[in-house]
């Protein structure tokens, strides 16, 4: 697959700052790939070193085979900052068609990013007027404009509200289904929702995971929950015989392998009466979020707990 | 140039819709009135063209006014953009930094024209019409006024950017502009007249004081037009430096276009080496 962004080895420092250090990710047309991270991972500096506003001090990229930054690569991309203010004096229609000329795109294609970002009712109002939903609408809406092969987009989804987040992904699918190679960054993985094919995790500047979830999911190989809920006055016999911790009064957690679930679970059955409810819990995506970007799996500290039974 | 065009036009739009922009115009405008006003009074027999007489005195007005407007136009220009984050949209599609400030330069150039038109073209209509019409050549004065404002504008708009796109702030930028319009418009004349007093009829004032006159784009701009109108009919402090003048006439004119044309060049340097 030709790829349409594609760094090798990119490493960059800001005089003392190693900002990042030998990134190679691509991203092929049609794919779109969530890059996380943590403040200060190094996801803003990425996508600056794409856009060629800034130079890497080590290794390369390339857009649809161009240098960052020339004209032809240029053409190629379009993006939406972290934070952006557009002139409050403009009407949202006046910022689209602004960016549209400023790319060369087809005047048509204003008023269809309009109506495709749910703004049409409001273009012709200033921004000044838009609530922060619709002004992330339209940085999304002047990012879309002019058909780019490549859509680079810095959180775009921090700050909005679940639903607008869904719309959102929504949009981003369907431009990606038309070929659009999309990468997004994110501080965390549950707000994208396990919409993106791939996943990308850096952390202090180092890549530290890139695949399908699913297949980070297998990789990170966490432990399942298990929670049992003891009969009356029986949660120190349940204790004695499963392990785990006491959270409560009359509760057990504990955690094992995938490979050892069954195996506690008809222990667990053996039990009888002792046992009231049982709790499976597999990894929720945000643990496996900080299992690749706190670098293992945070100890879980439960301090003794007294109970009076 | 496509894109110098759009974004021109966009600068004008964003400038017409700004309320400082508008409120010193109407502030131009205010003055200009009052100078008809007070131009017109029945003051003596004295008939020198009454229009002319206004434009005089609003040419000295401008010399403060028009300077201030056009670094209000321009100090945000870059460190605004920077700030607000549509830097990184405009220089991330395929225009070239000097385009864009070209761009810039020519939408506030515009707006700056319209402000100043609208000021002194109504303030002269009305001077002209106040003593019952007159000779038409005292609206070429009127015109004459309106293109040098114009010009001297566009000086402090380039030299706005210089300050814009050499800071990441706007508040920074916007210090700056002030310390620009203060030290050009006030602070330089004092130092020249403080020089003048210094020594009365040396070296300094015959062969130094004339050239730094010309040097800075306002004094220049000020003697344009003191040269152009009668100035003796006017009277002006600065007219008996008048015969040694290095450049005279039109020609003086060259100090803000040359000001103008090295403030872009150099705007445009800085800007290339901005790392939005
Ligand atoms: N212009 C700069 N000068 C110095 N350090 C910088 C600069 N830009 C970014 N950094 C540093 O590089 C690291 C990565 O920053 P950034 O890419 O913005 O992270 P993220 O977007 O993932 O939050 C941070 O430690 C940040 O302080
Ligand atoms: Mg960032």
């Amino acid at each position: 697959m030709t790829e349409i962004v594609k760094a090798r080895n990119v490493s960059m420092k800001f005089k003392a700052v190693e900002a990042l250090t030998d990134v190679s990710l691509g991203v092929a047309p049609g794919e779109q790939v969530a890059l996380l991270g943590h403040n200060g991972a190094g996801k803003t500096t990425l996508f600056r070193l794409i856009l060629g506003f800034i130079k890497p001090t080590a290794g390369s990229i390339s857009i649809a085979g161009f240098m960052p930054g020339s004209d032809a690569a240029r053409h190629v991309v379009s993006y939406l900052p972290e934070q952006v203010a557009f002139p409050k004096m403009l009407t949202g229609r006046e910022v689209v068609r602004f960016y549209a000329r400023l790319k060369g795109a087809a005047p048509e294609g204003v008023q269809a990013v309009l109506d495709k970002v749910e703004l049409v009712e409001a273009a012709d109002r200033r921004v000044d007027t838009y609530s922060k939903g619709m002004r992330q609408r339209l940085g999304l809406a002047q990012a879309l404009v002019g058909n780019p092969r490549l859509l680079l987009l810095d959180e775009p989804t921090s700050g909005l509200d679940p639903l607008s987040r869904q719309h959102f992904y929504e949009l981003i699918a369907d431009v990606s289904r038309r070929g659009c190679a999309v990468l997004l960054s994110s501080h965390g993985l549950s707000e994208l929702e396990a919409k993106t094919d791939r996943v990308a995790i850096m952390r202090k500047g180092r890549l530290v995971a890139d695949g399908p979830l699913a297949e980070l999911q297998h990789q990170a190989d966490l432990p399942i929950r298990i929670r049992v809920r003891a009969a009356a006055g029986a949660v120190a016999s349940v204790h004695a015989e499963i392990g785990g911790g006491r959270i409560n009064c009359a509760s057990v957690e504990l955690y094992c392998a995938k490979g050892d679930k069954m195996r506690i679970l008809s222990k667990i059955s053996g039990l009888g009466a002792q046992v009231e409810d049982v709790d499976v819990a597999s990894p929720t995506l945000d643990e496996v979020y900080r299992y690749f970007s706190n670098n293992g799996i945070e100890q879980i500290q439960r301090g003794e707990i007294q109970c009076t039974a | 140039m496509h894109g110098v065009i759009t974004i021109a036009a966009t600068e004008i739009r964003i400038g017409l819709r700004n309320r400082w922009i508008i409120l010193s115009s109407l502030i131009l405008l205010a003055f200009a009135l009052i100078l008809v006003l007070l131009g017109s009074a029945p003051g003596g027999e004295v008939k020198t063209d009454a229009v002319t007489v206004v434009v005089a005195s609003l040419s000295t007005l401008s010399v403060y006014l028009v300077p201030l407007i056009a670094l209000l136009l321009s100090y945000d220009a870059i460190a605004g953009e920077i700030d607000r984050g549509t830097l990184q949209l405009v220089l991330a599609s395929p225009v070239s930094r000097g385009a864009v400030l070209v761009g810039k330069f020519l939408g506030h150039v515009a707006v700056l024209a319209i402000a100043v038109s609208f000021g002194y073209g109504i303030a002269g209509l009305v001077a002209f019409l106040a003593n019952g019409g007159g000779e038409a050549v005292a609206l070429i004065g009127v015109g004459r006024l309106i293109a040098s404002s114009t010009i001297l504008g566009a000086t402090f708009i380039a030299i706005g950017y210089i300050a814009s796109a050499s800071v990441r702030q706007t508040g920074t930028a916007a210090a700056l502009a002030i310390a620009i319009w203060l030290f050009a418009v006030v602070l330089y004349d004092l130092a020249l007249l403080g020089g003048l007093l210094a020594s009365q009829d040396g070296f300094f004032a015959r062969t130094v004081f004339p050239w730094l006159l010309v040097f800075n784009p306002a004094d220049a701009f000020r003697l344009y037009n003191m040269s152009a109108i009668d100035a003796l009919a006017v009277g002006s402090n600065l007219g008996g430096a008048g015969s040694a003048l290095p450049l005279s006439g039109l020609a003086t004119m060259v100090s803000p276009v040359a000001w103008t044309a090295i403030a872009l060049g150099l705007s445009t340097f800085i800007l290339k080496r901005v790392r939005p």
